[in-house]
Formats: C-alpha cells, sequence, structure tokens
C-alpha cells in the first residue's frame, strides 16, 4: 500500500512539475471565474460587441469572416513587422493597419476591435513565432523583466517569479501569464489592455511606466508570451 | 447608442419562467468622484431600468451611484403569450436606450 502512495506521489509531483504555471483565471474566486465563463454575464462581450460592428464596417470586405481569417491571429502576436522591420503588438497592428490616423491607444475603439480578434482565438494555445530576427527582442524583454526599477527597487521576476502564489495586501500574485488580453477589470470598471496592466505594475514599484506602444513594452510581451506559450488564451478575460 | 446585450431563450412554454439578463455599456459616474484635472465629474447614473412585456410591466429597478459601471440586471418573468419584450434604461444626460426582443410561447 506504501508503495502504491509513493508511486501516485511521485506521479503527482511529476505532473505538477511538467507545467506548474497557472493562469490568473486560477487564482479568483468561483463567482469569478462563473463570470468570465458566462458570454451573457462577461463584460467584455460588450466591447466584443462593438469589434464585431467595427470588423463588419472596415474589415470584412478584406479579411472576410472573422471565424476563419482571425482564428488564431492573437495567439502570434507580438510578431515581426516587415515593413517596419521591428516587432509589433496586436494593438499596434490593428491600430495603424490601412488607418491614416491610428485608433488611439488604450480607445475604446482599439479595445474593441482587439477584442473582437482575440475572441477569436479563444481556447488556443499561445503560439509565439519562431523568427529568429525576433530573438534579439525578445532577449531583451526577459532582461527587463529581470531588471529591477522604481523607487521601491523591484523587478518584474521578484514578485512573479519568485514570489508568485503568495500575498500581496489581500491578493494572490499572480504568474503574470498575458492569457486573457485585452481583458474586464472589475477594479478599473472598463476594459484594459496587457499594457495599462504593465503600466499599473510599474507604478505599483514607483517606477516611471513606459508610454503606451514602447518598444520596451513590445519587447516585454515578447518575452511574456513566450514564458505563457502553449497555455491557453481566454480573452476576453474577467479579472478582479 | 451605448452597447446592451441580452441573453433570453427565443421561444418557450406557456407558463414557463423565462429568465433574462441584462447588460449595458455604461459609466456610472458616480458625481463625487474628482477626475484627472482634480474637478468634481458630473453625475452620471442610468436611473432607472424597465422591462415592457406586451406594454405591461413586468419588471422594473431603480439605479443608484453604489451600481458599478456597465450595470448587469438579471430577472425573470412568467411566459403568457408570444410578443415583444421591450427594454428602457433612463438616466442623466438625457440617457435613453431602448431594446426589444421578441418571444414565442407555444
Amino acid at each position: 500500500m506504501k508503495w502504491i502512495v509513493a508511486g501516485l506521489l511521485c506521479v503527482a509531483t511529476h505532473a505538477i512539475a511538467a507545467d506548474a504555471r497557472r493562469s490568473g483565471f486560477d487564482d479568483m474566486s468561483p463567482q469569478v471565474q462563473a463570470m468570465q465563463r458566462d458570454d451573457a454575464v462577461n463584460p467584455g462581450m460588450l466591447w466584443v460587441q462593438e469589434g464585431a460592428a467595427m470588423w463588419g464596417r472596415e474589415c470584412a470586405r478584406c479579411h472576410g469572416d472573422a471565424a476563419t481569417s482571425m482564428r488564431g491571429v492573437a495567439a502570434r502576436y507580438p510578431s515581426f513587422d516587415t515593413a517596419t522591420q521591428r516587432p509589433v503588438t496586436l494593438a499596434q497592428r490593428l491600430a495603424a493597419h490601412q488607418r491614416t490616423t491610428p485608433l488611439a491607444p488604450e480607445s475604446d475603439a482599439l479595445l474593441s476591435l482587439e477584442s473582437f480578434v482575440a475572441l477569436q482565438s479563444r481556447g488556443l494555445p499561445i503560439a509565439p513565432p519562431d523568427d529568429p530576427r525576433l530573438r534579439p527582442y525578445r532577449e531583451r524583454g526577459e532582461q527587463l523583466f529581470r531588471r529591477r526599477m522604481g523607487q521601491l527597487d523591484f523587478s518584474c521576476a521578484q514578485c512573479h517569479d519568485d514570489h508568485a502564489g503568495q500575498r500581496l495586501g489581500g491578493s494572490t500574485i499572480p504568474q503574470a501569464h498575458p492569457t486573457g488580453y485585452p481583458q474586464y477589470r472589475l477594479e478599473w470598471q472598463a476594459m484594459a489592455s496587457l499594457q495599462r496592466r504593465l503600466r499599473n505594475c510599474m507604478n505599483g514599484v514607483r517606477a516611471e511606466p513606459f508610454a503606451y506602444g514602447a518598444p520596451e513594452f513590445t519587447e516585454l510581451e515578447l518575452y511574456l508570451a513566450t514564458r505563457a506559450a502553449g497555455m491557453r488564451l481566454e480573452a476576453p478575460a474577467v479579472r478582479p | 447608442m451605448a452597447r446592451a446585450l441580452i441573453t433570453m431563450p427565443a421561444t418557450a412554454k406557456r407558463g414557463d419562467v423565462v429568465e433574462i439578463r441584462t447588460l449595458i455599456a455604461h459609466p456610472m459616474e458616480t458625481g463625487y468622484r474628482a477626475g484627472e484635472d482634480g474637478a468634481i465629474q458630473p453625475r452620471n447614473l442610468i436611473r432607472r431600468f424597465t422591462c415592457h412585456y406586451d406594454d405591461v410591466l413586468v419588471f422594473s429597478a431603480d439605479l443608484f451611484p453604489a451600481v458599478a459601471a456597465n450595470p448587469f440586471i438579471a430577472f425573470s418573468t412568467l411566459a403568457t403569450a408570444s410578443g415583444t419584450l421591450r427594454f428602457t434604461w433612463t438616466g442623466d444626460k438625457g440617457f435613453t436606450q431602448t431594446e426589444t426582443a421578441s418571444l414565442a410561447v407555444t
């Protein structure tokens, strides 16, 4: 009997070691999880609805049905843009694509379009492109993740790698996997991009946040996508 | 026009209890908060929500500053006859929005 238990434990710990990564979803209360699961309750669907209307007006003529043409697209960003020879995030791509004046970062219009496109990849694994041109940017993103910053002199890694699962004030420190962006944050009562989240973290350690669309954020997003590779996208997520 | 989502069955048997869930995009600004410039932001609330089932009021709610942005309201009604449900949100700054949904009763 002891042997069986020991064997089972061995198998169990091995399974945990295989993927100890947790989406922020796993650490939420059952009530907020239910809110995310049900599209009739998830406030993010209001933005998706607006994004679907925008798609019909502006995008469908070339790109057709988003359910097929945009499937898996959000899972591959940030990716390399050959025109500008730099990596771009999904928001940057959507904001500037075929527009003379790009959509403003964090505007309702951009968040709507981005959440509608992200929804088409819901349930698919995050698949960062294996493009050698992205490598130096990704490495810089990782350095940024480990670099101490701000008056509190904290790096991202100190909380989200070293102390994930423990508590900061009343809330659990998540592992910081970008699985559900754009996401509806109950605290902000609004849809928010990953960069708003990152800026909020930087404010938290009393660092001066990078501007929306800054190259540093693109590099950081690249690293975060690699770190979360294979995890399922769940946009539009709901977070407390 | 604010975005609104209404989730309810399209058909029901006579006498069934039908659950209706509504979600509307609205800031629900309390009138007590300061904006980025330090000035108090004027109150901007949805004050009242009503649902008429073939012109009969079946549900209404008054909303107050403590209600979060993008209010979610769920309620139920009895399926009596095939008809139209009319949902109306009214509020500050002349806000008014009406959505309709039809219910087929067998």
